[in-house]
């Protein structure tokens, strides 16, 4: 589908530069973004995501910060500038549609243009307009309880795009979607935010949403940025948990100790190839596959040996993916992918204490985006102007 | 079929037989009196014995008064209810606790604080006395006793209304632009008007069967201050079949209110479609 986009004004594409701290959560933020990025948060829940938004919207005052949209300041803790959220031109779409349930679809989008001075019809033409292009012309008349959830968030959308918002934040819109109707919507987000080039955040779980809309990605995790640059760069060499978890890899860090070998957090040396100098913070990465799974510690050759409690096994076709739980001590979960058969000889089952090897070929070791101390291996600051 | 297992074959398992003894008991001591004064009633005089003089000038009062503190209740208690469900300041469940203390104030010693704060000699009463204003003993002191009982009955009904609704809808309204003004008029207040509306009925119900309070601070004069209650209570000691009467008449409103109101349940959460 290629929408017709209500043509108002010209499309605008604000910058965005946040630098907030709030105390309560012990979240602090430092992002810049150019006119028309997309970006990203990816993040484990209460990671301080929906923090990061409500800060940008006015939702929620910093305790030291400033941001800045476009020109104008919108927040500033030390000059004493705050503006409300009425007056910043951010339009937020949530997990649920949340139209108003007493007014009609069209009186939804129509809201924000009203509220912006334009006459009744002028609203209304435009709330038309709005609704064409995401293909909600027919639902016009209806009331918000007669739609289904992905009819209501592509309302939401219409609304939301209405106020020609110069940012535009989406805090896991297809989450509350069943399905069938996510994709669809998906598509229509990617459309409206790639052709007309918005400056957006999304927030979301889900892989495929960044993959799908955003250019830049950010990870967050216990209130901090922890990694942030294009979704390639991220992936291809994860440095969180999180995000190797999503790339589907196993992810140690640690500091240098001697060269092609990481001593973790919690006092183990893991053995791998690459790297950078002896006492830098690093990552150790493996694949899932390049795990195996023994009963007694292995005394041949692979380097590298740890002990875990099987967590769970997930079935994936034949595969079997055996889940470690997180050592007490601070190690990560890990995570190994055998076939079934082998599940079946060794006999495992979740409890079970039992030893993962891995080859000190499979591990790649990376550098850590900057200082990680072990005792502190989240705190990763990520203030990076030139991302790639 | 045991009491347990409901006709549409659910099984309650935190519902145990015994407990139908203690809530019957309780049922029949609503119901009993009720039915008691049913019996009484002379229904041969019943509409003379309503109609008297006196018991017409009651009932207008009543009504009157009411309808005035309800309209007080709606105009001081809907701001009152906003900031305590969406405010955030330092004390405010100090401010919470005080405003709901008539509540659980005994009306009595409501109507003789009334009495201490707008009488003659009372903490503003006096000053009111050099504008020649006096209010102890007029119909606006019965007013304002309505309303200081009732105030609390509107503003915890409509807060819990205005918690139960959330504040996504105002997030939403703002971020499209909405002032705060607006975001009030076109979205919080249409959102939780049937809250209001069952705590408008609550404040207009406990404002007609106000009685120690009013006739503390406002006595009991026909046509100014003597509402329906006090013509009960008064009526009680030389024409009980009145008494009776008005009674009867009292419960019959009372029942219509909370008829009225039983759609929506009265003070519960307001539910509301997505």
């Amino acid at each position: 589908m290629t929408p017709g986009v209500p043509q108002v004004g010209p499309p605008r594409m604000t910058t965005l530069e946040l630098r907030a701290r709030v105390d309560e959560r012990n979240a602090t933020f430092d992002l810049e973004l150019d006119g028309g990025d997309v970006l990203a948060v990816l993040g484990p829940n209460g990671a301080g995501k929906s923090t990061l938004l409500s800060l940008i919207a006015g939702l929620l005052t910093p305790d030291h910060g400033r941001i800045k949209l476009g020109d104008s300041v919108v927040t500033d803790t030390e000059a004493g500038i705050f503006v409300p959220p009425h007056a910043r031109g951010v339009a937020m779409l949530s997990q649920q549609a949340l139209l108003f349930p007493h007014m009609t679809v069209t009186a939804n989008v129509a809201y924000g243009p009203r509220r912006q001075g334009r006459s009744r019809s002028a609203a209304r033409n435009m709330a038309r307009q709005w609704l064409d292009a995401v293909g909600a012309g027919h639902l016009a008349d209806r009331r918000p309880g007669e739609l289904s959830g992905g009819q209501a968030q592509r309302i939401a959308i219409a609304r939301a795009l209405a106020i020609e918002p110069s940012l535009l934040l989406l805090d896991e819109p297809m989450a509350a979607l069943d399905v069938a109707a996510a994709p669809s919507v998906r598509r229509l987000l990617r459309d409206l935010l790639h052709t007309d080039q918005r400056t957006a955040v999304i927030v979301t779980h889900d892989l495929l949403d960044a993959l799908a809309i955003a250019n830049k990605v950010i990870v967050v995790e216990g209130g901090r940025i922890i990694e942030s640059g294009t979704l390639r760069s991220v992936l291809a060499a994860p440095r969180s948990d999180f995000a190797a978890r999503m790339a589907g890899m196993n992810l140690l860090t640690g500091v240098v100790g001697q060269p092609g070998a990481i001593r973790t957090s919690w006092g183990g040396t893991i053995f791998g190839t690459g790297g950078p100098a002896p006492g830098n913070s690093a990552v150790a990465m493996f694949s899932p596959a390049a795990v195996s799974v023994h009963l007694e510690p292995p005394h041949a050759s692979p380097r590298n040996v740890l002990r875990t409690t099987i967590a769970e096994l997930q079935v994936h076709g034949t595969a079997v993916r055996v889940c470690g739980t997180a050592h007490p001590d601070g190690g990560p979960a890990l995570f190994a992918d055998v076939t079934a058969a082998a599940v079946a000889d060794l006999g495992l089952i979740p409890g079970q204490e039992v030893y993962f090897a891995i080859k000190a070929m499979e591990v790649r070791i990376h550098p850590a985006l900057s200082a990680a101390g072990p005792t502190d291996r989240r705190r990763v600051s990520t203030r990076r102007k030139n991302t790639p | 079929m045991r009491p347990g297992l409901r006709a549409d074959r659910r099984v309650a398992p935190g519902l145990p037989a015994w407990i139908y003894l203690p809530a019957l008991a309780g049922t029949a001591l609503v119901v009993i009196p009720l039915a008691a004064i049913l019996l009484r009633i002379d229904w041969a005089h019943f509409i003379p014995l309503i109609s008297s003089e006196a018991s017409r000038a009651a009932l207008l009062l009543s009504v009157k008064t009411a309808t005035a503190s309800t309209a007080l209740c709606v105009l001081l208690g809907v701001p009152m209810a906003l900031i305590l469900a969406r405010g955030t300041f330092p004390g405010l469940r100090l401010v919470r606790s005080l405003v709901l203390l008539p509540l659980v104030l005994p009306p009595v010693v409501g109507g003789i604080a009334l009495l201490y704060a707008f009488g003659r000699y009372g903490l503003l009463g006096r000053y009111l006395e050099a504008f020649d204003i006096r209010i102890a003993f007029t119909t606006t002191a019965v007013v304002l006793a309505q309303t200081f009982v009732s105030l609390p009955f509107l503003v915890v009904s409509f807060e819990g209304a205005l918690r139960s609704s959330g504040n996504q809808y105002e997030s939403v309204a703002a971020t499209l632009g909405g002032r705060p003004s607006t975001v009030l008029r076109t979205v919080t207040l249409p959102l939780v008007l049937p809250g209001l509306l069952s705590g408008a009925v609550l404040a207009f119900a406990r404002s007609l069967g106000e009685f120690g309070a009013t006739l503390t601070f406002a006595g009991s004069l026909q046509g100014v201050t003597r509402t329906l209650p006090l013509e009960i209570y008064l009526q009680r000691e030389t024409d009980p079949e009145a008494a009776i009467a008005l009674s009867l008449l009292l419960i019959l409103v009372a029942a219509a209110i909370v008829i009225a109101s039983a759609s929506r349940r009265l003070a519960g959460p307001v539910r509301q479609s997505r």
